[in-house]
């Protein structure tokens, strides 16, 4: 059934799966969120036990999450994968030092003889939980703002800035999505503790914390959204394959692809209403609002900048060089083949959703943490 | 193509590559191992429902997680390090190599970070038939995921069913099934899961040895022993026969890393397989078959590698310099056919700019023609070819004699165990101890085998290491390097010192069970 799309349709299709799993991602460092309370939420010791391994059953979905995306991006756009990751070095390793940082953590944080001790591995997973996703954010960000790189005849690139990406760090609309997905991650830890921890305190305090995190939220969010929508974008002509500035462009892709502005608008709402229920209405079912809206607004992000003749990965320092879904992906054969794997993904979800269910059917409080055998 | 070749960033990058995977597969062959050790011991307590069969399960499933939580650690950088440090590399065959990654993600990392899940946190939330099921699909999940990345590795052994689009300038997929059951492929993953199942049943006999040599957990150690050793006989019988399938298939695609693995350089018919030996000279320049103290089995070498007493197994010098009579190329003609596809392509790409569809034709029948040994044509020294014989040599002749060891070790121990003589065999429980970590070294030095041995090529025959590097600096993988080493050094540490801390405080005590 795959061998009869174009080649178009694939790359369109693998762009799709590639939005869907940034997407994902980004709801599930809820995670990473949550890391970043383990100093400032529990007054005890028993409470910090409850939010560590509220999220500790949890983390192994970003994580893996995070490497099949990057597996994703291997396969069907290899030329990003070599480009991005061979040039902007330094970011993406800082980025994979902080998650190597956090697979250990849990497990031997309150091991006896942990050697680094509990305080190291709890840094840890701050540091996770702050740096790693803000160069997250700031990575993703240089869809929209561009790098500095050229790509030569034989598609092998060349970095062409001292930093190798650590410079995206410093561009503000950048910082704007960096610390806009940090307090977003923030906001969703809450509502995650809120939905799965059974205990009266960490609930008021966690609702306590909530309006702070999502003012700050909406500042930087919102900054960045104005700004990539006010900017020139990099579009590029469909027949001659060539790359320009087009003012307003980013702006035009959301009107031009009503479905698309249909997503972002209601991802937004249901973000919206996730804490608004949780603030209003006592409800502790927001994460599930706020979670399809994240993905949902996620998920358009990555549509305005690979649809409608965008060049997702824009070179600022060579307009030409600058990547689009047309010339980064792999063949048609690959594609295609790789179509067909994609067809386990909903089985994959649906395993998930239901060994999900069956395990937080009873809400975590002290007297489940009592009988349990193994405890992070 | 490339611009300039920089020695001391390929050197780096490739000293990165094998720390970092050394490190991840520390780790990798217990988890293989021990989640079905684990999964067998769960379904005998479902089966008879006795409860001590229930702590010894968990006794080693904590053991487990301790490893499992680096191994994860230490894998994520795999993953990326391809774009990283080898993103020429990455664009030259990602259209190919990115699947198996890509697949690996999707059906085997997800399978076992959900139902890991469930066998660590779910022994009250789920029924007892669930959790079973569970546990038998991590150890599933572990192995599918040894299958894909080893098919991603056989295909740079042995680069099937591609072609190479001038166009793109990379190689491209022509066929998903001959990648993915390359006989090379299906032999490299049982060899390598079974030899897995065996490191981790010499670690459950070493634990359960130290035990009882304490005098403690008398029950747990002796069923684990039995279990461990049942399954780490079958392990090993199946580890010497896929490895002779192995070295069948070096000889067939990779003649270099069979004579360095033998230390050959002057091939012969009815060449003899050395059981042990020592070289020499130990520098890499050598050039004739200096091995004194050799113990040889005659004939062997040519049966192992073709099957028949009498075929004719090229040596390191025919290899280098041809050998006529047994139709086998010289290293400096295929360099020279190489550096002509090379120039075709290159003159391709102008014709193609100025739209001369008809220079495009002949320049592309030209590459064609060269296409076989484009690899060749970056290399300069004929000798270039040839791996490291040291190591290849000696870390071959390590791994099998080992091989042949921890078969009699584990019939020996099952023997004891089943006339019940083994508690007090104080001299075995302790080699028994002292024999684990030789498990690791006969793992490790297959992968010196198989990745020195493959050397100068990152792709066998056409693309060499030393182009498929990034455009980075050296310097910025030199500090890489370091931060890898002390990262991954201090969490070793710590990981050891809580696996013995658990291991001494027994199923019973232990962090906050
Ligand atoms: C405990 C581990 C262990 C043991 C006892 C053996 N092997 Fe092994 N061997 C491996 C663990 C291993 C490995 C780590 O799994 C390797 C590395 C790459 C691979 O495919 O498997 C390997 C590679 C490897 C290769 C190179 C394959 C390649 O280059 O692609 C050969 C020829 C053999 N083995 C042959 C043998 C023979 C004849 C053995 C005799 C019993 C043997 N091995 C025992
Ligand atoms: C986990 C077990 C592995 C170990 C211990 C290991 C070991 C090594 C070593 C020692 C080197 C350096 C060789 C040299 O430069 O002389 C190396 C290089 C490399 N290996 Fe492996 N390897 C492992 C698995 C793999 C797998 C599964 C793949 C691919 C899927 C792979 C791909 C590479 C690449 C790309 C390089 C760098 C280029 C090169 O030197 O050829 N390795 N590995
Ligand atoms: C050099 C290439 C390799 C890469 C890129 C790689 C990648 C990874 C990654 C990303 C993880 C973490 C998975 C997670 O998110 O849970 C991992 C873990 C693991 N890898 Fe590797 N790996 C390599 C070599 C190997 C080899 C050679 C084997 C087996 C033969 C292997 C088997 C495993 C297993 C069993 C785990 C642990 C369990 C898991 O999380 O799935 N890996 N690897």
């Amino acid at each position: 059934m795959f061998e009869t799309m174009s080649l178009l349709h694939l790359q369109q299709y693998w762009w799709i799966l590639v939005s869907i799993l940034g997407a994902l991602l980004v709801f599930l460092m809820f995670v990473q969120g949550g890391q970043t309370f383990l100093y400032t939420l529990p007054q005890t010791l028993e409470e910090k036990k409850l939010l560590v391994n509220s999220i500790g059953h949890k983390w192994e979905f970003t994580f893996t999450t995070l490497v099949t995306f990057g597996g994703a991006m291997f396969a069907a756009f290899p030329l990003f994968y070599a480009t991005s990751f061979g040039g902007a070095y330094w970011v993406w390793l800082i980025i994979l030092f902080c998650f190597i940082i956090q697979a250990v953590s849990y497990e031997y944080r309150s091991k006896p003889k942990n050697f680094l001790g509990t305080k190291t591995f709890d840094f840890f997973l701050f540091l996770n939980g702050s740096l790693g996703v803000i160069l997250i954010g700031a990575a993703v960000s240089t869809f929209f703002t561009g790098s500095q790189f050229t790509v030569n005849a034989y598609n092998l690139s060349k970095w062409q800035h001292s930093l190798r990406g650590l410079e995206a760090a410093f561009n503000l609309t950048n910082l704007g999505l960096g610390l806009g997905v940090f307090f977003l991650a923030r906001i969703l830890g809450l509502l995650y503790f809120i939905n799965n921890i059974s205990n009266e305190n960490i609930y008021q305090r966690a609702k306590a914390k909530l309006l702070p995190n999502v003012i700050a939220f909406l500042v930087f969010f919102l900054f960045f959204l104005i700004s990539i929508l006010l900017k020139e974008g990099f579009a590029y002509n469909p027949q001659t394959k060539l790359v320009s500035m087009e003012a307003y462009k980013y702006l035009h892709n959301l009107l031009e692809m009503p479905l698309v502005l249909g997503l972002f608008l209601i991802g937004v709402v249901l973000v919206l209403s996730g804490i608004i229920i949780t603030l209003f209405k006592s409800s502790k079912k927001g994460i599930w609002f706020s979670g399809l809206g994240t993905i949902l607004t996620v998920f358009s992000l990555f549509l305005i900048a690979g649809f409608n003749n965008t060049a997702y990965y824009p070179s600022v320092y060579d307009l030409q060089s600058s990547l689009t879904i047309e010339n980064s992906s792999s063949s048609k054969y690959t594609l295609t083949a790789m179509s067909y794997v994609s067809l386990l993904i909903p089985f994959v979800i649906a395993y998930i959703y239901y060994v999900w269910k069956a395990m937080d059917k009873k809400k975590l409080d002290m007297d489940e943490l009592s009988k349990e055998d193994n405890l992070y | 193509m490339i611009e300039n070749i920089d020695i001391s960033l390929v050197d780096w990058s490739r000293a990165q590559f094998a720390l970092t995977a050394m490190y991840h597969w520390l780790f990798v062959p217990l988890t293989l191992g021990l989640t079905f050790i684990i999964a067998i011991m769960e379904t005998i307590y479902v089966r008879t429902g006795d409860e001590e069969w229930k702590h010894i399960t968990k006794f080693w499933m904590k053991l487990f997680g301790i490893n499992f939580a680096i191994g994860v650690a230490t894998g994520i950088i795999l993953e990326f390090e391809f774009g990283t440090n080898w993103s020429n590399y990455s664009w030259y065959v990602g259209d190919i190599f990115g699947a198996p990654l890509a697949i690996e993600g999707i059906m085997a990392f997800f399978l076992e970070s959900t139902f890991i899940a469930v066998m660590f946190f779910g022994w009250n939330r789920v029924s007892k038939k669930f959790h079973l099921l569970s546990s038998w699909l991590v150890a599933f999940g572990a192995s599918l995921s040894a299958l894909w990345i080893l098919v991603a590795n056989s295909w740079m052994q042995y680069p099937a069913g591609m072609h190479f689009n001038p166009d793109t300038a990379r190689s491209e997929m022509l066929d998903f099934w001959q990648v993915l059951l390359s006989p090379v492929a299906a032999n490299k993953f049982l060899h390598t899961i079974f030899s897995s199942y065996m490191v981790a049943s010499m670690f459950v006999i070493a634990v359960s040895g130290w035990y009882l040599l304490k005098h403690r957990e008398k029950l747990l150690s002796m069923r684990s022993i039995v279990i461990a050793t049942t399954f780490g006989l079958i392990a090993s019988l199946f580890t010497a026969y896929t490895g002779d399938g192995s070295a069948y298939q070096v000889a067939q695609i990779q003649p270099a890393k069979l004579a360095a693995m033998e230390g050959l350089y002057n091939g012969k018919n009815g060449a003899g397989l050395i059981v042990f030996g020592i070289l020499n000279n130990n520098d890499n320049d050598r050039d004739e078959d200096d091995i004194t103290m050799k113990i040889e089995i005659p004939k062997m070498l040519s049966i192992l590698g073709y099957r028949n007493a009498d075929a004719f197994v090229p040596g390191i010098n025919d290899l280098v310099n041809g050998n006529k009579e047994h139709q086998i190329v010289s290293a400096t003609e295929k360099i020279n056919q190489g550096k002509i596809a090379i120039d075709a392509l290159a003159k391709y790409k102008e014709a193609k700019k100025l739209n001369n569809q008809q220079a495009q034709d002949s320049l592309q029948k030209v590459f064609e023609e060269n296409y076989k040994y484009i690899g060749y044509g970056y290399l300069n020294d004929p000798k270039s070819i040839i791996p490291n014989v040291p190591m290849t040599f000696y870390s071959f002749h390590i791994m099998v004699a080992l091989g042949f060891y921890f078969i009699f070790f584990f019939m020996l121990v099952l023997y004891l165990a089943i006339k019940q003589k083994f508690e007090n065999k104080k001299l075995i429980l302790r080699l028994g101890i002292l024999s684990f970590p030789l498990a690791f070294v006969a793992s490790m030095a297959g992968w010196i085998v198989a990745e020195v041995g493959r050397q100068p090529w990152a792709i066998q025959d056409l693309l060499p290491t030393i182009v498929a590097t990034s455009n980075i600096d050296a310097s910025a993988v030199m500090l890489t390097f370091a931060l890898f080493a002390v990262l991954f050094t201090v969490l070793l540490i710590a990981e050891i010192k809580i696996m013995i801390s658990q291991i001494k405080s027994g199923p019973k005590g232990g962090s906050h069970v």
